[in-house]
């Protein structure tokens, strides 16, 4: 407690840092996801290449990724922007997925019946087949937030400064308090973005109110 | 069912609004703080040490009047010298034998002094190293008290006394650098196999020594370990080891008055000194820039 | 992209093959810690994943417990871990089974709280004893989400074993940490590349896998 009291400013300024660097992130494979899980589950030819393509680029390991993602960018080692580049692949990597499988679980005989009445393919995605998956894009855009909040953490080895930034630094010094701090401040954070998004798909999805 | 294209939207200005809010994602400029034209930018590896002295030199800067951007806790030196040498960094401290081998890894020197002389010339246009300080922070071969008795060890070549090979905790560049496992069997004809340990001879370091998971350990000299747990690291009579003086590498936005201030400061920064400052970091564990404040003015020079 | 191309050749280069320092010996040894730290997590996730899923009770121990471990950084949580067991291998396999428990528990659970309601009134009513219930229907129509949940947790924890060589231990990670200290990127490279290789592997493996449970799961559910 004594070394968060002396630190505060620190801590302060790297819990922002690690924010702006994960919000946008998860906004982005969000926003990337839905069209590819659509198409996942549309064609099912492109499921396998789409699903299992993507969750692959969870294998690559982080480190090397955010070394060699400069030289693809052309952008500069400590730029912000390969973070946040390499955090949305791994988020994609699971949202492909989670966005296939709840269109998927979507009732048949509704979408058939959305057909029958003569909805568009574009009108039946977006008045029909979206909302029913509301759910399901929820609880997964969820997994997503707490994994990229976590993931941030490793960008601190290059000098990209996050809440990682206090676990480089309590290691080197062993200093305990500190590393804790990064966790359990990591911790914290990823239950607040949670919060946020539980708040905001209550907003968004009424229908689906209570049943969570 | 108008709620989706609602959804959509707010998706996506979550998403805009987050990059502005950012500022920084889409800008790829180094660092967080915007640079500001005047400001002299002092940088820092991710070393609490060399951020301790990059935060002395900031504040010697600032107390002489110039504006200061600091950015701490950057990544490896593949990272900081090309920031330096393309003015986005333009003062910070470093360790004269490694980067004299970063600038020009077939240069063999083994004086302070030569390498000294070595690096004016092998730093890009544009950098100037100021004055090296006495002290240095290097790698050491150093064992517990008691290894060090049983064996009656004082230089690293009488590791040769241990069953071969002997283990050695240090970081896996050990496994290939001049002044490892490959030297430490040319020079002294020791036998080692390496456990890397990534934390750069610090705690996890310190406890595999401590526990016996390894007899040998590669920790800075620097390191205020050495002194808590009374270890012993064994003198190198055939230099082995490169000479790591402290020394400021600036770019010529730091001018000859600036220059000044920071040689005064490294002129004070004497191996006991370093220690102490390391030390204070690990032991208060106070902000790098509470313990610089305490100790420049302690010493006069704010 | 010549970073690709000498990765490929430093992948290809017998000299790193064989040997204690191989490419061989790293990857048994990287197969070896995932198939620990996934087992470790299976055998302590599967039997309470299938008693909270059974009973219904402690959901909220799920979704806690799922989250909160999804949410530790792993970098942290195993450098903590060793500052108290010291280095070696104990610590990383230690974080990873961490890393993986979410996944398995996850996957056990949720396979049982699938089942519908009148499958399992319909099993009670044929007069099946609890331990019948669970070893006849429920285990066997849930296998599709246990493997999926194995089936992501092998993934991390290949992804993740690299770490194994920050504390002093081997696997794939030993090129990675070298490759990037010495800035030989394509060491580091090749690594992470050997490291998707292992991942897609896997993959495939797990396919293989639920397609053989998926057939079984067709023919219990058509009887």
């Amino acid at each position: 407690m004594n070394w968060l009291v002396n630190n505060w400013p620190t801590v302060w300024q790297a819990l922002w840092s690690h924010l702006l660097l994960a919000v946008p992130a998860i906004a982005l494979s969000f926003v990337l996801s839905v069209p590819l899980g659509w198409v996942a589950y549309r064609y099912r030819w492109s499921r396998f290449v789409l699903v299992t393509g993507s969750s692959l680029i969870y294998a690559l390991p982080s480190l090397p990724l955010l070394v060699v993602l400069p030289a693809i960018l052309g952008t500069s080692v400590r730029s912000s922007l390969n973070v946040v580049v390499a955090l949305t692949a791994y988020g994609i990597a699971l949202m492909v997925r989670s966005t296939a499988d709840a269109l998927a679980a979507i009732n048949t005989d509704t979408v058939t019946s959305a057909t029958a009445l003569g909805y568009s393919p574009i009108k039946k995605l977006f008045a029909v087949e979206l909302p029913l998956a509301g759910p399901g894009l929820l609880a997964g855009i969820r997994v997503v937030a707490v994994s990229t909040v976590a993931l941030v953490t490793v960008s601190a080895v290059l000098g990209i400064p996050s809440l990682g930034t206090l676990f480089t630094d309590g290691f080197q010094r062993g200093i305990i308090a500190e590393i804790i701090t990064g966790i359990v401040g990591t911790a914290l954070l990823a239950v607040l973005v949670d919060r946020v998004l539980v708040a905001i798909g209550w907003l968004l999805l009424p229908w689906a109110r209570g049943r969570s | 069912m108008r709620r989706i294209p609602a959804l959509l939207t707010a998706a996506l200005l979550t998403a805009t609004l987050a990059a502005c809010g950012g500022g920084d994602p889409l800008n790829t400029a180094s660092g967080p703080e915007t640079t500001s034209g005047q400001a002299i930018v002092v940088g820092s590896q991710q070393y609490y040490s060399n951020e301790l002295i990059a935060e002395l030199y900031a504040q010697a800067l600032e107390a002489d009047g110039y504006q200061v951007n600091r950015q701490y806790q950057i990544g490896p030196r593949e990272i900081s010298m090309p920031e330096l040498a393309s003015g986005a960094i333009d003062l910070m401290p470093e360790y004269s034998g490694n980067l004299l081998q970063y600038l020009d890894p077939s240069f063999v020197a083994t004086t302070p002094d030569e390498i000294l002389l070595a690096l004016d010339d092998a730093l890009p246009t544009g950098l100037r190293r100021l004055d090296a300080a006495e002290a240095t922070d290097q790698d050491s071969y150093t064992v517990t008290r008691a290894t060090a008795e049983k064996y009656e060890l004082t230089s690293i070549g009488d590791l040769a006394r241990l069953t071969q090979p002997v283990s050695i905790g240090a970081s896996s560049e050990f496994a290939t650098r001049p002044y490892g496992i490959s030297g430490l069997q040319g020079v002294y004809g020791v036998e080692g196999v390496l456990t890397p340990i990534e934390d750069s001879g610090s705690a996890l370091t310190v406890k595999a020594l401590l526990d016996g998971t390894v007899q040998v350990a590669d920790i800075y000299t620097a390191s205020p370990a050495i002194v808590a747990n009374d270890l012993v690291s064994l003198d190198d009579p055939e230099s082995l080891i490169l000479p790591q003086n402290i020394v400021a590498i600036a770019s010529d936005k730091v001018d000859q008055k600036a220059a000044a201030t920071i040689n005064e400061v490294t002129g004070q920064l004497t191996m006991a000194e370093l220690i102490a400052l390391n030390r204070e970091s690990v032991e208060s564990q106070l902000p790098s820039a509470a313990i610089a404040t305490t100790w420049l003015t302690e010493k006069g020079l704010i | 992209m010549n970073y690709f191309v000498e990765a490929f050749a430093w992948i290809a280069d017998p000299a790193h093959r064989t040997g204690p320092d191989g490419i061989w010996t790293r990857l048994g040894q990287h197969l070896a810690y995932t198939l620990i730290a996934t087992g470790a997590a299976a055998l302590i996730g599967i039997p309470l994943g299938y008693w909270i899923g059974h009973t219904g009770r402690g959901k909220g121990l799920i979704v806690g417990a799922t989250g909160a471990a999804r949410a530790l950084p792993t970098l942290g949580v195993l450098t903590l871990i060793a500052l108290f067991t010291g280095v070696g291998v104990g610590a990383p396999l230690a974080a990873l089974s961490v890393l993986a428990l979410p996944s398995v528990l996850a996957g056990a659970y949720a396979g049982l709280e699938a089942i519908p309601a009148p499958t399992i009134d319909a099993a009670r009513a044929q007069g099946m004893s609890e331990w019948q219930l669970l070893s006849r229907v429920e285990i066997p129509l849930g296998l599709p989400h246990l493997i999926g949940g194995l089936r992501s947790a092998t993934l991390q924890v290949v992804a993740t074993a690299t770490l194994v060589a920050y504390v002093g231990g081997g696997g794939l990670g030993r090129f990675l940490f070298l490759g990037l200290k010495t800035q030989d990127y394509p060491q580091m490279l090749a690594a992470s590349f050997l490291a998707v290789a292992l991942a897609i592997a896997g993959e495939i493996c797990f396919a293989v896998l639920a397609r053989i449970a998926g057939r079984r799961h067709h023919a219990l559910s058509n009887r």
